[in-house]
């Protein structure tokens, strides 16, 4: 019964009226970005974040996961109506869902996703409330080494985060390591390559990361080639889908979110690896797998309840072990250690609160979410015909506010421009900026836990492969390279990842 | 197996060696310390070593058999102007202050479009300071003077 004393303490802060408020307004943003293509919640958890700075931590949190989950949501309705993912995991509802759109079925199509998602959510964030406690209590037995070889299998298996040569995904990962570096070192104090500004001495914020990486770099791609966003919408009647269709999509909605709740856990990218996985899954037991591409109910079923459960379920990675599993929660990393608390086994029992607030808030803002995108759908339409012309000003003119409130300092939004620059050459030479990110965040975890362990074991380094877990953890993050380098499975991923464009 | 010369492969590879290199050159001026106690200068040396090999490796990649992406064209107008813009926002907005400084970034920024007309440009920098202005500095109480001392205030 500890579960359901833990969940009233969640719900009851969960309940808070401004918890509540700002849970709303993540997930109203979160659905709004992941409508426009264009936006991502990256950008936009990385322009908010500064903003979050001032609220309570639980507060703060609370909005930015909206953002997050709010998101994968809001990129299912795009991606139906017209063909466009907004954000990469509704890419295989596009298939289907658009399929249904054009033979006037929008409407059961938007709300089968609406309604495998809410499903999924409601039982991922169960999953995530059994499965985090015990989980923390094996991490609290870590010691350096452990954490060593389980950032660095964390950072390999991100890898998968990245579409294209694995290799150049590795260079990025620690390219990000390298930059995270710069500033004071935490053992001896030095300043290391800081060219004797004190502006640097606390490190490259990574918030100008993040924003010079996803919100400039990407728009300097979307401007490469204008041209006006044809938004053809037609009207959606008839929401409710048929008694045949809801006879349909039962299956694929419980084999989607258990999918999605196992395959979400794994650190990079496992919600796009769960809608792919889920909807090869549904056509190959379909007894009508003619009809899948041309309008299966069941292609947009299954996808979108996996890709939300999984969207809750890899929030398990973060708050058992402090790792993150995607970008915007590398900065929900950064949100953590802003309001002084170390994101990892710990918080479950010093922040008892912000640990079940933040998991009763997901189930909130899951109801949320279906209350906003099934009555208001002709909203979300509306918004898909703002120009872009007016979009990346915005986005421009709120990510510099933004960054240059973190500290009153011009250098944060200098930092935008130059990481701008960098990641947009490197996105045109086919290197992913995500992988980057994660590097960057975890780089100076994984420096304090190499030098510590190296400290406690006399500068012994065999200690990483004398202690059982380290070993194991080492061993994992070998094999995920080694499959990651392997041809065979690359051209799989490729395979994946072109039907994604 | 056939040649294909890559040139974003050998460009990637190259920034890799630059920035690795740049890495490894700076933490040589640091002490490096022992196994034991590493110094500041180990850390950042060794993760350098690993970029540029990585980089070398994606240059030979690159010049044996590399990954063909189309590089496409590069929009250099919107790359000087959001440059300058961001850059115009971080030098003035302490001097001119929140409006003036948001009003000439969004601007700027609206221009990189090739195809906006100046009349749409005007409206949209407008109506994002107002915007910019309600939201951070009414909304969120921001601690920006709205009119700067450069201009008399």
């Amino acid at each position: 019964m500890e579960l359901l004393d833990n969940l009233a303490l969640g719900f009851s802060t969960a309940l808070l009226i401004q918890n509540v408020l700002y849970c709303f307004v993540g997930v109203l943003l979160g659905t709004a970005v992941g409508v426009l293509p264009g936006i991502g919640p990256t950008a936009t958890v990385a322009m908010l974040l500064p903003i979050t700075f001032n609220f309570e931590p639980v507060t703060a949190l609370i909005m930015l996961a909206g953002i997050y989950y709010g998101a994968q949501y809001g990129g299912s309705t795009t991606a139906i109506l017209i063909n466009l993912p907004g954000e990469s995991s509704a890419a295989v509802t596009a298939l289907d869902g658009h399929e249904m759109a054009r033979q006037g079925r929008a409407g059961p199509a938007l709300a089968t996703a609406a309604i495998g998602s809410f499903i999924a959510g409601t039982i991922a964030t169960v999953a995530l409330a059994i499965a985090a406690p015990p989980l923390a209590r094996v991490a609290l037995q870590f010691g350096p080494p452990e954490y060593f070889s389980l950032v660095l299998l964390g950072l390999i298996v991100s890898i998968a985060l990245a579409r294209g040569s694995a290799i150049k995904a590795l260079a990025m990962i620690f390219l990000g390591v390298l930059l995270g570096t710069v500033g004071q070192d935490i053992y001896t104090g030095t300043p290391r390559f800081v060219f004797g500004q004190r502006e640097l001495y606390g490190g490259i914020d990574f918030v100008s990361v993040a924003v010079g990486m996803f919100g400039v770099a990407e728009i300097l791609r979307n401007l490469e080639n204008e041209q006006t966003r044809t938004a053809v919408v037609s009207k959606v009647k008839n929401l409710w889908p048929t008694r045949e269709d809801r006879r349909r999509i039962v299956g694929p909605i419980l084999r989607g979110t258990g999918l999605g709740a196992a395959l979400g856990v794994l650190p990079g990218g496992g919600h796009v690896l769960a809608s792919f996985t889920s909807y090869a899954v549904e056509k190959r037991i379909s007894k009508r797998q003619q009809e899948f591409g041309r309008g299966a109910i069941e292609g947009v079923a299954g996808p979108e309840s996996a890709n939300n459960a999984a969207a809750q379920t890899s929030f398990i990675p973060l708050l058992t072990l402090g790792l993150p599993a995607h970008p915007v929660m590398a900065l929900m990393v950064g949100a953590f250690i802003v309001h002084g608390i170390t994101p990892g086994p710990n918080v479950i029992t010093d922040e008892p609160e912000l640990f079940w607030g933040l998991i009763a808030s997901m189930w909130i803002g899951n109801v949320l979410l279906v209350l906003l995108n099934l009555p208001l759908i002709g909203m979300w339409v509306r918004m898909l015909r703002i120009p872009y012309q007016v979009l990346f000003p915005m986005i421009i003119l709120f990510a510099s506010i933004g960054t240059y409130s973190l500290g009153f300092n011009a250098f944060d939004v200098y930092a935008i421009v130059l990481f701008g620059l960098l990641g947009y050459i490197l996105i045109k030479c086919g290197c992913e900026p995500a992988p980057l990110l994660l590097g960057f965040v975890l780089g100076p975890l994984l420096e304090e836990n190499l030098r510590r362990a190296m400290i406690i074991q006399r500068g012994d380094a065999s200690v990483f492969l004398t202690r059982p877990i380290s070993a194991v953890l080492l061993a994992l993050a070998l094999a995920a390279l080694v499959v990651a380098v392997l041809p065979a499975i690359r051209k799989r991923r490729e395979m994946v990842f072109t039907e994604d464009e | 197996m056939e040649r294909r010369r890559s040139f974003p492969d050998v460009l990637a590879g190259g920034i890799f060696i630059l920035l690795g290199g740049a890495f490894v050159v700076g933490s040589l001026g640091y002490e490096l310390g022992t196994p034991l106690r590493m110094g500041p200068g180990a850390f950042p040396l060794l993760v350098g070593l690993l970029v540029a090999a990585l980089g070398l490796g994606i240059v030979i990649k690159g010049l044996v058999a590399g990954e063909m992406i189309a590089f496409g064209r590069i929009p250099w107008r919107a790359v000087a102007v959001i440059t300058l813009a961001l850059v115009f926002f971080g030098f003035t907005v302490r001097g001119l202050g929140f409006v003036p400084a948001s009003a000439v970034t969004a601007l700027l920024t609206t221009l990189a479009s090739s195809r906006v007309r100046l009349l749409t440009a005007v409206a949209v920098a407008a109506g994002l300071t107002v915007a910019g202005t309600l939201i951070f500095v009414v909304g969120l109480q921001l601690r920006l003077p709205l009119w700067g001392p450069w201009l008399g205030f």
